[in-house]
């Protein structure tokens, strides 16, 4: 056990640092601190120099354009990405499908799809949650029927984040009814422009467009557009999941809210004296920022197992609850932070066209979206309920 | 000792039910939450024909001199369909420091007004350094000839777009943050020196900025006594902060029925998700929270109407701080138990989880409300 950095580590640290000063474009940081949804534009503009730096995907293998970085420096990236207010990769690409792609993709995916992840020449979204298959995934409804070379694909995905931004959708489609639900599924790949899709918007409690419904009806995707083996999805379903838990977590965020909050405490007042100095505010901040390093340590601990070839369960779990419990209360206190001022409250896009500043302090502009939006926090992902389902089931043997 | 309604106090309770139930579907609330105004004119207007805007009023000036209770009877039902009408600006708050401070003839001017439908107010108190401190007020009143000119910069001055005249308080002596030299002066919305940055809030609300630039009123604008607002303003805040506590509870109630009738509808792994144990208890934790907001409510409107100082004062920081944690608390799950669904704009509960949201904020969060409970009770 080892908690040090060598020198290696140190001028890699430089390195990141250096890098993200000069190379992280302001708009996409300010967008970014201040929890907003990113733009198409930017995110796209900022993977790019990511990309040509090397960076794009620090946890694929170096074959297939990995960073070949150590755990420590994965861990050091990570920490200052956070906070540098940096963006990391959208997650459906990288984080999500890239690794599906690799480990279960034929050649021919892995040579197409992988550097277009790496390029952002395509946008991804995720197919999975259905109007009835939400915690209960496997429910799932829509179908594809085989048809020569083709399958035709009907049915619905709706809470799918992005879609209005996207090139191409993996989806979850059922290939067979006549077996268990978990053995009928097969894993898509499938282009957004292909005649009979139709993007639906969902308006959020935010009141911005981030969700929506997507409609299929009679979409003819090509066979080789398929993963892995027909009806052999939910195990592909299953393994992005779970790489999807340990990006939940979100580390180097949360800490870069509670410097946040830290300066925003300076600038309130509460009872005529600084915010920062009121019991009450510090109690709750502090028992977040302990929270956070408990937290950041049972990640390191996980991954330094992963490093070492142990075989995790459902340990994952935990981050995901953990991670997203904490940017709920960071955002919570961001708004409380505010007094009066976390109550306006106007829509992005609402302001289109208009030229007026949002109203009171500069800081409390993204906070309450960011609130709103980290509702779903608990929810995405598998609900913390689940969660905790899994945990009990499959680390407890409840 | 009787929680009991009496058979008037039920019959307002039915009245504000219907109303409700006829004008407030989700939909109704949502397309209304949208116009310009954000409220419905004529929807004031049958408040004022159902004799609502002139209830907390005494009979004298035309008003039905109910208390407290009847007040919170109001508030309970509206908040339960998040009827969106300035009756807490206009009659509670506004009428409130007018009826409580005002003289015969500012009485006289406003009142029958306010109780006709003719005329809405605001009360700007906040400022930007202020937080929720009531004695903490930088804008400034000086003497001017007979009257007085008034600068300064109001906050988040609720339903302060739509208000015929704004009750300001500003500062005739002192120190920022004394206790003493704090005035309140009515202003008319369209003097000249006032400008205003209309905006919307997260509970579907109108609110602005007002700024005051060497703002001219008349002597006949001060509002009580000079310099000794600050105990007028406190009471008058106690029974909006009671009324909210109310609305809360209604708020809460809606949200918990909405959330119960989902949980046995949503479906997951071929049962319903009010099947599940974790979820069942959470349910349970939803409504345990809301009974016991409802009995601090009951409480605090009766608390009202006494004269212990103190006491009064015990009563609504307690209210506050418990139906604060129990509103942000419903208002969340609200949503979580709702998933997805939970989520969308077009659905009513996230409409309820953000009116939850702002109620644990206004007039002090659950932060405020137990320091002040701690000083009292100290």
């Amino acid at each position: 056990m080892d908690l040090t950095f060598s020198k290696e580590d140190l001028a890699f640290r430089d390195e990141v640092r250096e890098f993200l000063a000069t190379s992280l474009p302001a708009d996409v940081k300010d967008r970014c601190d201040r929890g907003l949804h990113p733009t198409k534009e930017g995110q796209t503009r900022w993977q790019k120099i990511l990309n040509e730096k090397g960076w794009m995907a620090p946890n694929w293998p170096v074959e297939y354009g990995g960073t070949g970085w150590t755990i420590t420096q994965k861990y050091i990236a990570a920490q200052e990405f956070g906070y540098a207010a940096a963006p990391v990769a959208t997650a459906f690409g990288v984080s999500m499908v890239g690794p599906v792609i690799y480990t279960f993709g034929n050649q021919e995916q892995k040579d197409y799809y992988l550097p277009r992840i790496l390029n952002s020449d395509d946008w991804w979204c995720q197919g999975y949650s259905e109007p009835g298959s939400g915690s209960d995934l496997a429910s799932l409804q829509t179908k594809a029927v085989r048809d020569g070379d083709d399958y035709i694909v009907n049915g619905q995905k709706i809470w799918t984040s992005y879609a209005h931004y996207a090139d191409m959708i993996f989806c979850l489609v059922r290939t067979d009814s006549s077996v268990k639900q978990q053995e009928g599924i097969s894993f898509l790949l499938i282009d957004m422009k292909t005649p009979g899709i139709t993007v639906k918007p969902i308006i959020g409690i935010d009141k911005e467009h981030s969700l929506n419904e997507v409609f299929f009806e009679d979409v003819r995707v090509p066979v080789v557009n398929r993963i892995g083996e027909e009806n052999k999805g939910w195990t592909y379903a299953k393994f992005l999941l779970g790489n999807e838990r340990t990006s939940i977590a979100r580390v180097g965020r949360s800490k870069r809210q509670v410097e946040r909050l830290k300066e925003i405490a300076k600038a309130e007042r509460s009872g005529g004296r600084p915010l920062s100095e009121d019991t009450d505010f510090i109690n709750k901040l502090t028992r977040i920022e302990v929270d956070l390093m408990a937290l950041e340590y049972t990640e390191l601990r996980m991954l330094s197992m992963i490093a070492n070839g142990k075989q995790l369960s459902a340990e994952p779990s935990l981050l995901k609850i953990k991670g997203t419990e904490i940017q709920q209360r960071l955002t919570n206190l961001l708004v409380e932070s505010f007094g009066m001022y976390g109550a306006p409250y106007e829509a992005e896009r609402s302001y289109a066209g208009r030229n007026e500043a949002p109203v009171g302090p500069d800081y409390a502009h993204g906070p309450m979206a960011e609130h709103l939006y980290l509702r779903a926090a608990t929810i995405y992902g598998g609900s913390n309920e689940i969660q905790r389902n899994i945990v009990s089931k499959m680390v407890l043997g409840l | 000792m009787d929680f009991e309604l009496s058979d008037e106090q039920n019959m307002l309770k039915d009245s504000v039910e219907r109303f409700v139930k006829d004008n407030y579907s989700a939909e109704a609330r949502a397309k209304l939450a949208d116009t310009e105004l954000g409220f419905s004119r004529d929807h004031w207007k049958t408040m004022a024909e159902l004799g609502w805007l002139g209830m907390p009023f005494p009979e004298e000036v035309g008003g039905f001199g109910g208390t407290a209770i009847e007040t919170a009877i109001m508030m309970e039902n509206m908040g339960n369909g998040l009827v969106l009408e300035p009756f807490l600006s206009t009659v509670i708050l506004g009428g409130g420091l007018v009826a409580e401070a005002g003289n015969e003839a500012q009485i006289e001017a406003i009142i029958p007004e306010v109780i006709e439908g003719n005329m809405m107010l605001a009360f700007a108190y906040a400022e930007p350094q202020s937080r929720f401190d009531l004695n903490d007020v930088e804008t400034s009143a000086s003497k001017s000839g007979d009257g007085y000119v008034l600068n300064g910069h109001k906050a988040v001055v609720y339903h302060g777009t739509t208000a015929d005249k704004i009750i300001v308080s500003a500062r005739t002596s002192g120190d920022s943050r004394d206790e003493n030299g704090i005035s309140l002066f009515v202003v008319d919305n369209n003097s000249s020196g006032v400008t205003r940055r209309d905006y919307r809030t997260i509970d579907g609300q109108r609110a602005a900025d007002i700024t005051l630039k060497d703002v001219k009123v008349g002597a006949d604008a001060l509002l009580g006594e000079e310099g000794g607002a600050l105990p007028v303003i406190e009471k008058v805040v106690d029974r909006a902060i009671a009324a909210l506590c109310a609305e809360a509870v209604g708020a809460m109630q809606a949200a918990n029925n909405i959330t119960n009738e989902y949980m046995k509808e949503r479906k997951q792994f071929g049962t319903p998700i009010g099947k599940f144990q974790v979820l069942q208890h959470r349910m349970v934790d939803m409504y345990m929270e809301a009974e016991q907001s409802k009995s601090m409510s009951d409480m605090v409107a009766m608390k009202l109407e006494l004269d212990d100082e103190t006491e009064r004062r015990k009563a609504v920081a307690a209210a506050k701080a418990q139906i604060g944690q129990a509103a942000k608390f419903v208002g969340e799950q609200s949503i979580q138990l709702h998933g997805g669904m939970g989520m969308t704009d077009e659905y009513s509960i996230g409409h309820y989880f953000k009116r939850l949201t702002t109620i644990e904020m206004l007039f002090g969060n659950t932060d405020h409300h137990f320091k002040k409970y701690a000083a009292l009770a100290s």
